[in-house]
């Protein structure tokens, strides 16, 4: 990013994307982030896994959408909303072969703009898990058959499905290097690739896996999402299902960062998020992981944790939520960090309440509530 | 031949609940409709030529289970979009 665009970041207004289980909603809000206007729902009734705004052209929008009843597609516009066109040729694997027992698509989860020096290229991660390209700002979509073809069919056995699927999500393109990218898979592990999906490798040393028979495993492990510092490109944290890591690239081992949470919260959630320029710190927002998995806040008491020294102490930012009885907690692609000063941060809930804050996370406002079970939230600087 | 055509793909067909295609199997009849409404027979029918799993087609009242099914220009086709919950 330019001083001159960076600049402008600080300053722009921010529209908040909004993904939920039965559309989306985009909020836009003023200058100083206090006012929020909301514009939607769009598509009313479908599942809108992930809606994100292209920074590199700053006005095209990619929303990835199905229905209950209907096949998974994505839609696009190039209008800040106001009008939408479906993919001409969506994400869809390749036919199978006579021997093959063939793949479709079921939903496609994730959607990440690559290199800024590819623009109109984007990547969407599926499920069951899948990668996928385009090559003209979502118009049309390819199968990565380097991933789909080639590590798949390798690692299928511990690609087990999840309680939402089988899922390909965190697809992370280095900065420096528009051909390495990083994915995560639910279940499945972390992979890397140097060739712009070629070949793959796993990259889950030291995350515990405390699911599987093997407590080594190379792969088969289960992150929630991956980050990577755009200004600390060799910088990645982690929120797995078996706690919070970092990885600092080109180092090979995660380090459990999240044994510094308190106990009684624990270090298991689904979203990080990054502040976008200090790669020292970064946001969590835990769930109740003991017992059976209830997938709420831990205690009914919900609350975001930062670190300012790389995961080597948290603190409690809970200060505006409920102090009791809520029993929400947010998804992995519904938390988010604008590009302002100070920072903003936003997240949805799955009880379909939409929360920001405009201090770092010091204090927090509802937003907007009584949406539907919020699936995503990613926050763009209006064009 | 009659087609008619459930809501949730209403957006396709501008709301035509009913139309009029051609076609000599389920398959021809479904590449049809795409070509008037494009998206939509990928909305139906995935990418290995299965039927999705929430929806039915029938003809004359009887649920086709493959796209091959033959028809007649006088035979009607009606897409459901069975119950899918929640």
């Amino acid at each position: 990013m330019s001083t001159q665009s960076l600049a402008y970041a600080h300053s722009a207004p921010v529209n908040l994307l909004v993904g939920t289980r039965k559309g989306a909603f985009i909020y836009r809000g003023d200058a100083a982030r206090r006012s929020w206007q909301v514009d939607g729902p769009h598509f009313l009734g479908s599942i809108v896994n992930h809606l994100v705004l292209d920074p590199r052209d700053g006005r095209t929008l990619l929303l990835a959408a199905k229905t209950g009843h209907l096949g998974p597609t994505v839609f696009r516009s190039l209008d800040a909303g106001r009008t939408w066109t479906e993919a001409k040729q969506p994400p869809v694997f390749r036919n199978a072969t006579p021997a093959e027992t063939g793949r479709a698509v079921e939903s496609v989860f994730w959607l990440s703009p690559a290199h800024a020096s590819q623009p109109n290229v984007w990547y969407a991660g599926t499920a069951p898990v899948g990668l996928f390209l385009s090559h003209d700002g979502g118009v049309t979509w390819e199968p990565v058959a380097g991933f789909n073809d080639g590590l798949y069919p390798e690692i299928q056995g511990k690609v087990n499905p999840g309680p939402d699927g089988s899922l390909l999500h965190s697809i992370l393109v280095d900065p420096r290097d528009a051909r390495h990218l990083y994915i995560g898979l639910s279940v499945g592990g972390v992979f890397e690739t140097v060739d712009g999906g070629q070949s793959w490798s796993p990259l889950n040393r030291g995350v515990e896996a405390n699911f599987l028979p093997d407590k080594d495993p190379e792969y088969g492990h289960d992150p929630h999402l991956l980050a990577l510092h755009p200004l600390k490109p060799e910088r990645l944290y982690q929120q797995n299902h078996c706690g919070i890591y970092r990885l600092d690239r080109p180092g090979l081992q995660w380090q459990r960062i999240g044994r510094a949470m308190p106990s009684d919260v624990g270090d298991i959630g689904f979203p990080v998020v990054l502040h976008p320029r200090d790669p020292d710190c970064a946001w969590v927002f835990p769930m109740d992981g003991t017992q059976v998995w209830p997938r709420v806040s831990p205690g009914g008491r919900p609350a975001a944790y930062r670190t300012v020294d790389g995961g080597a102490s948290w603190q409690r930012q809970a200060r505006g939520m409920p102090p009791e009885q809520a029993w929400w907690t947010v998804k992995r692609q519904a938390f988010c960090a604008d590009a302002r000063e100070p920072v903003g941060l936003y997240f949805g809930t799955t009880s379909g309440e939409l929360w920001g804050s405009t201090d770092e996370g010091e204090s927090w406002s509802q937003l907007a509530a009584h949406l539907p079970h919020i699936y995503s939230v990613s926050a763009a600087a209006e064009a | 031949m009659r087609v008619v055509i459930p809501s949730p793909l209403f957006s396709y067909t501008s709301g035509q609940k009913e139309l009029e295609a051609t076609g000599n199997s389920l398959e021809q009849l479904l590449a049809s409709l795409d070509a008037r409404y494009p998206g939509m027979r990928h909305r139906m029918i995935d990418e290995q030529n299965r039927i999705r799993p929430h929806i039915r087609l029938f003809v004359n009242g009887e649920s086709a289970s493959s796209l091959q099914r033959r028809l007649a220009p006088e035979d009607e086709v009606v897409i459901v979009t069975a119950l899918s919950g929640g």
